[in-house]
């Protein structure tokens, strides 16, 4: 395959970023924005272009005569060099899951860049979003492109830089200043994890390279194979620390990092506030794109995770938590776009768990499959619902619901589009959301029931939250407008809208199993009516049922189920009080506890010995200063006083 | 003589020195500062090239461009040069850093001649320091480098200057006691009659008992400088009182004289000592780094978090090369380039938002992105260098040290690569707490509202060192294989690897 499309997907963005950042403010305002939709849809149809040629070209290079999918490396630039074999490499990675991020992440992006242009419109500092917005384009596919684990890190990072620039974008408000601040700093805390993890791996497989890590034969694990079955990490064999093997540190140590970009529980505190950022960057970063790539990483790493039992079911503990959590404190908050982070952070535990119960032996690794196909339909739906909410908020000027209400008069294509959303995410056919969420529940239910179980009341409860959102802004009770009607979005912002809905109705039916597989190895995926899909519909049915009885019509409903559920609504509506112990944890012990005492150790105790070493000399010199006062008589006794004691010193050595 | 290029690093600057005892005014003073720092970059620019022209065509000796010249035959004292890629790296450094700061003390005020005299003092050092190989001249450039900072100081200086440049003369002095003290000792113990770095090192046989006494001494001589816990607290208040082109030279270049003489002397001519004390010096250094990240999260000064952090940066550096391997110490050069060009960006951004808003508290401002954004932007793209954001300078020394400690396999190595790796969070809280404070948020005083964004000048002094920090994030290898050609086997067989 030809270098220079994909290096194109590569360099249009980071050329947009520098353009539109240097020249930025010498630029009308349309000009720039239309030159970065220009930019992102250049390589969005670039990015189709390559992922196309990829799936449905046939070359030997991308699929084997048996019709397995291949990885292939399309470039490989040295960058930095440790050692012999840590070397940095900047490259492209072409594989099943790398070409369907490209897709994703291309077309939410150009979504996104298109609906910005109706809804930054006049804002101070246009230029400086887009060229943000090119920016993270460019750090994203970076890092899904990535050839070695080092590439990503990089790229990981400049995600999360880009990120902290545009939750920051209103950057004279103080919430947004803190919300991106507090963003930044606890996802590098996770990637110091990561950091970790990668150190640990690359010292004991002596390799940074992707492709080194997953050419693992099929079926190995520590027991019964062989030193080269096991490739590159047969040299961890034996290596433990703590009662687990390395191999389990390093990759749970790497998914700390997934689990701070991904919003997992305990690190998943920065999303909600990152929702001061402007709505599209919420929907590009914080729903589509950038969320998703802890589930990348632990997809990529997918077969070194295989040989760690430990590492898959700590994934899968952890997943299942932060779903249920996020899903309940969704069903409570007032302000629309937290619900939707809230919810953001379940679907993306929902992923996440499917990978964590993914096994080979289970119908091929179904949960892996499962999870990708997730990650794209909700890709889809998620976008698509927050930038249904930026329309409403660019239509009624806040954020919360008891703003809105009875919305449906006055914004149809925000309602119809807003409500296929809910839809796909509920669960109910023939919406995307339906088919991925279903390959997930089969997955979750072959691994064990209890996931199954937990899983399916999670995806109740999706369907309960989200209908409660769409009810209570669309139906409910009409606040008093005013004079200022709310009004349909204009044309930039409702195009997104109706294309992300259309591909929400039929993203279903891709028949993803012959794309997106664990070891490339395509096959057919069924259905279980039966046992899976038809329980999980009428779950969702009955969330949204409930919904409808709570929320349809104003009533009390609401607050008397508040008041009988015994504190677990205020607890909730508190997001079960993180925030307050992350402060505690912050400002007490760390700047409290450990940086002021620091502080004051070096200006008192070190700095303090040695002003007194100064003091000491100081306080010597005007002790001994008096025997030089300049006074004659007082040196002749000195002298003779000396004289004559060398004298008797003498006269007694003389007499011995 | 005057056909080695390398002295030319000494000749320049007493020109300079010549052309500004004769000029009458500001604008000869400021044309004399600038084309000399001119002529000195554009030496070392065509020694990098030239210098690497001749590794790739072949020369394999330890360092190039050697000459040796009598200078006190009873002792068998000689003005010995020569250069090797990491000496290069520092001219082009210190160069950068000297164009840099010279340009942004244009309005320098008042005694501006005699603030140039003194620089460039300070500059015939440094330079001096970087290619002499004879353990005497080496020392006396180095105390010719530090001297004059008593005076830029006390005179120049803002706030409590008196009392923080004899604090900080008289520490470094100490740290320079002890660092006669080693240099004689080694000079007598090498038993070659000899203080020339490079047969010394070949040839000369320091006991092993000589070599556990004097390499302490050498390393805190120059760990001093370094910044090295717990003899770091003449950095604090000697940037804080410093004047602006004075912080820059001294973090940027002044420091990394510490560095370079650590790894030059003390490990290169005493790799047994090195090896066998390494941990505790590991165990100071790792604590440098998390100490000083810690004390930069609560200052209010903004000169004390950026000295701070540079106690935390330099640790770094010192600590990467006791870890004894090529890749470690790859890293640490890197780091002191790093660093000194970051370093020199904030101080030389901090003395400009200072000469606007005269006050350094980052209590007293606020919304400054709003006022002069230029500025602003430029102070976070210095912080995210320093929070090691890829694609800046700081991420690839950073990188470069933590994978090469990681590759040593003793327990205590780990655990402190560990810790140290703990510093990229807390750098990342005092950045962005001072980013938050500072540059955004509400404007905090109504008459910062009437400021004006940079001059030409102060423009361009930040943009040469912002591509400068970009350059080496962006093509890391060049840098890379620069400094390893350095690390010749020769002298890996010197350490003992």
């Amino acid at each position: 395959m030809n270098a220079i499309i994909p290096l194109l997907i590569l360099c249009l963005p980071l050329l947009g970023f520098l353009v539109l950042g240097l020249l930025g403010p010498k630029m009308s305002h349309k000009c720039a924005g239309w030159y970065g939709i220009l930019s992102m849809g250049t390589t969005m149809v670039l990015a189709y272009i390559t992922a196309y040629t990829y799936f449905f070209s046939g070359q030997p290079d991308f699929i084997t005569e048996g019709g397995d999918r291949l990885q292939f490396i399309v470039f490989n630039q040295d960058w930095l060099a440790f050692t012999e074999s840590l070397i940095i490499r900047l490259g492209f990675l072409l594989d099943p899951i790398s070409a369907l991020l490209l897709v994703v992440i291309t077309t939410i992006s150009f979504c996104v860049h298109l609906y910005s242009l109706g809804y930054m419109e006049g804002e101070k500092g246009f230029q400086r979003y887009y060229a943000f917005l090119q920016l993270f384009s460019f750090s994203m596919l970076g890092l899904v492109v990535a050839t070695n684990i080092f590439q990503m890190y990089i790229f990981w990072e400049l995600v999360g830089a880009s990120s902290y620039l545009l939750i920051g974008f209103y950057y004279t408000r103080p919430s947004a200043v803190s919300a991106s601040k507090k963003a930044f700093i606890v996802t590098r805390f996770a990637d110091l994890g990561f950091l970790l993890g990668i150190l640990v791996l690359s010292y004991y497989t002596g390799t940074f390279n992707f492709t080194d890590f997953t050419s693992i034969q099929e079926g190995a694990s520590w027991a019964v194979t062989t030193d080269s079955a096991l490739g590159v990490v047969a040299q961890f064999q034996g290596a433990t620390f703590m009662g687990c093997s390395l191999l389990t540190w390093a990759l749970v140590l790497i998914f700390m990092g997934g689990m701070g970009k991904s919003a997992m529980l305990p690190l998943h505190i920065w999303l909600p506030d990152a929702m001061e950022g402007p709505t599209p960057v919420s929907a590009l970063i914080h729903a589509a794109t950038m969320v998703v790539a802890g589930v990348y990483l632990v997809a990529r790493l997918f077969p070194l995770y295989l040989m760690e039992e430990a590492a898959l079911q700590f994934i899968t503990v952890v997943g299942a938590i932060t779903a249920l959590y996020a899903a309940v404190v969704a069903c409570t908050q007032v302000d629309i776009k937290r619900v939707l982070a809230f919810s953001t952070i379940s679907q993306i535990a929902f992923m996440m768990v499917s990978l964590g119960v993914a096994r080979p032996e289970f119908h091929e690794g179904l949960g892996y499959m499962a999870s990708m196909f997730h990650l794209f339909t909700h890709a889809m739906f998620k976008a698509l619902l927050f930038l249904g909410a930026g329309a409403l908020i660019h239509a009624v000027h806040s954020n919360d619901y008891t703003a809105m209400g009875g919305l449906r008069k006055y914004m149809p294509i925000t309602h119809i589009t807003f409500l296929i959303g809910c839809l796909a995410i509920a669960g109910i056919p023939p919406f995307s959301g339906f088919f991925s969420k279903d390959e997930i529940l089969s997955a979750c239910y072959m691994n064990s029931t209890l996931w199954g179980v937990w899983m399916s009341f999670v995806a109740g409860l999706t369907a309960f939250y989200m209908f409660r959102l769409y009810y209570l802004i669309f139906w409910w009770d009409e606040p008093d407008y005013g004079h200022h009607k709310p009004h349909e979005a204009p044309w930039p912002m409702a195009t997104p809208l109706v294309f992300l809905a259309a591909v929400s109705c039929v993203a279903g039916f891709i028949p993803f199993g012959h794309f997106v597989t664990w070891n490339g190895e395509p096959y057919t995926i069924h259905i279980d009516w039966l046992g899976v899909a038809t329980p999980s519909i009428i779950i969702a049915v009955a969330g949204i049922a409930l919904a409808t009885v709570m929320y349809r019509k104003k009533n009390d409903l609401p607050d008397k189920f508040a008041k009988a559920s015994c504190g677990l609504w205020t607890a909730a509506h508190h997001r079960f009080y993180w925030d307050e112990i992350y402060i505690f944890i912050t400002h007490k012990i760390i700047f409290n506890g450990i940086c002021r005492p620091i502080a004051w150790f070096d200006r008192n105790v070190i700095d303090g010995t040695m002003n007194g070493l100064a003091w000491l000399a100081q306080r010597l010199s005007i002790t001994i200063r008096p025997l030089q006062s300049g006074s004659v008589q007082a040196y002749v006794y000195v002298y003779l006083a000396g004289a004559l004691l060398l004298g008797a010193i003498t006269a007694a050595c003389v007499a011995l | 003589m005057f056909t080695n290029p390398l002295i030319y690093f000494v000749v320049i600057p007493v020109i300079m020195l010549l052309g500004l005892y004769l000029s009458r005014n500001m604008a000869q003073i400021r044309t004399v500062a600038v084309t000399g720092s001119l002529a000195l970059l554009g030496l070392s620019v065509w020694l990098l090239v030239d210098y690497l022209g001749l590794r790739a065509a072949g020369a394999d000796a330890p360092m190039l461009y050697r000459g040796d010249w009598m200078w006190f035959s009873a002792l068998n004292i000689q003005l010995s040069v020569g250069v090797d890629g990491i000496s290069i790296a520092m001219l082009l450094l210190s160069s950068i850093i000297l164009l840099t700061g010279s340009i942004a003390s244009w309005k320098i005020n008042p005694l501006p001649k005699e603030f140039f005299l003194w620089l460039l003092l300070l500059s015939v050092g440094v330079f001096g320091f970087f290619i002499s190989i004879d353990l005497f001249t080496m020392f006396m450039f180095y105390e010719v480098a530090l001297i004059p900072m008593y005076l830029l100081i006390g005179i120049w200086g803002t706030g409590r200057k008196e009392y923080s440049a004899m604090k900080l003369t008289l520490m470094l002095m100490g740290g320079s006691a002890f660092l006669m003290l080693s240099l004689i000792g080694i000079y007598y113990n090498a038993g070659l009659n000899s203080w020339n770095l490079l047969e010394i090192a070949e040839n000369g046989q320091i006991p092993h008992d000589w070599q556990m006494f004097l390499f302490p001494m050498a390393f805190v001589g120059f760990g001093v400088l370094g910044a090295m816990f717990p003899f770091h607290t003449w950095s604090p208040d000697g940037h804080a009182c410093a004047p602006t082109a004075v912080s820059m030279l001294h973090a940027g270049v002044l420091m990394k004289l510490g560095g370079y003489g650590c790894f030059r002397v003390a490990i290169y001519l005493m790799p047994y000592a090195a090896n066998e004390l390494a941990w505790i010096f590991l165990i100071l250094t790792g604590i440098s780094v998390v100490y000083g990240a810690f004390s930069a999260c609560v200052q209010t000064d903004l000169k004390y978090i950026n000295a701070y952090s540079s106690v935390s940066h330099c640790g770094l550096v010192l600590f990467a090369i006791l870890m004894l391997n090529t890749t470690a110490m790859t890293g640490a050069i890197m780091q002191m380039l790093s660093h000194g060009l970051m370093t020199a960006l904030f101080f030389a951004l901090i003395g400009m938002i200072y000469g606007r808003t005269h006050t350094r508290d980052i209590r007293q401002m606020g919304g400054l992105m709003k006022i002069m954004p230029f500025l602003a932007v430029c102070y976070v793209i210095a912080g995210f260098a320093s929070l090691g954001l890829p694609g800046l300078s700081g991420f690839v020394a950073e990188m470069t040290i933590f994978v090469g400690s990681f590759q040593e396999t003793a327990t205590l190595n780990r655990v402190l690569t560990i810790i140290a790796c703990c510093s990229i969070v807390i750098t990342a809280v005092y950045i962005l707490r001072v980013v938050g404070k500072l540059l955004l948020g509400p404007v905090y005083d109504e008459h910062h509202l009437q400021l004006t964004d940079a001059t030409w000048w102060e423009r361009t002094s930040t943009v040469t060192l912002i591509i400068c920090v970009a350059a080496i994030g962006c093509f890391p290898n060049f840098f890379e294989s620069l400094i390893r050609t350095t690390f010749s086997p020769e002298i890996f067989k010197v350490i003992g690897m």
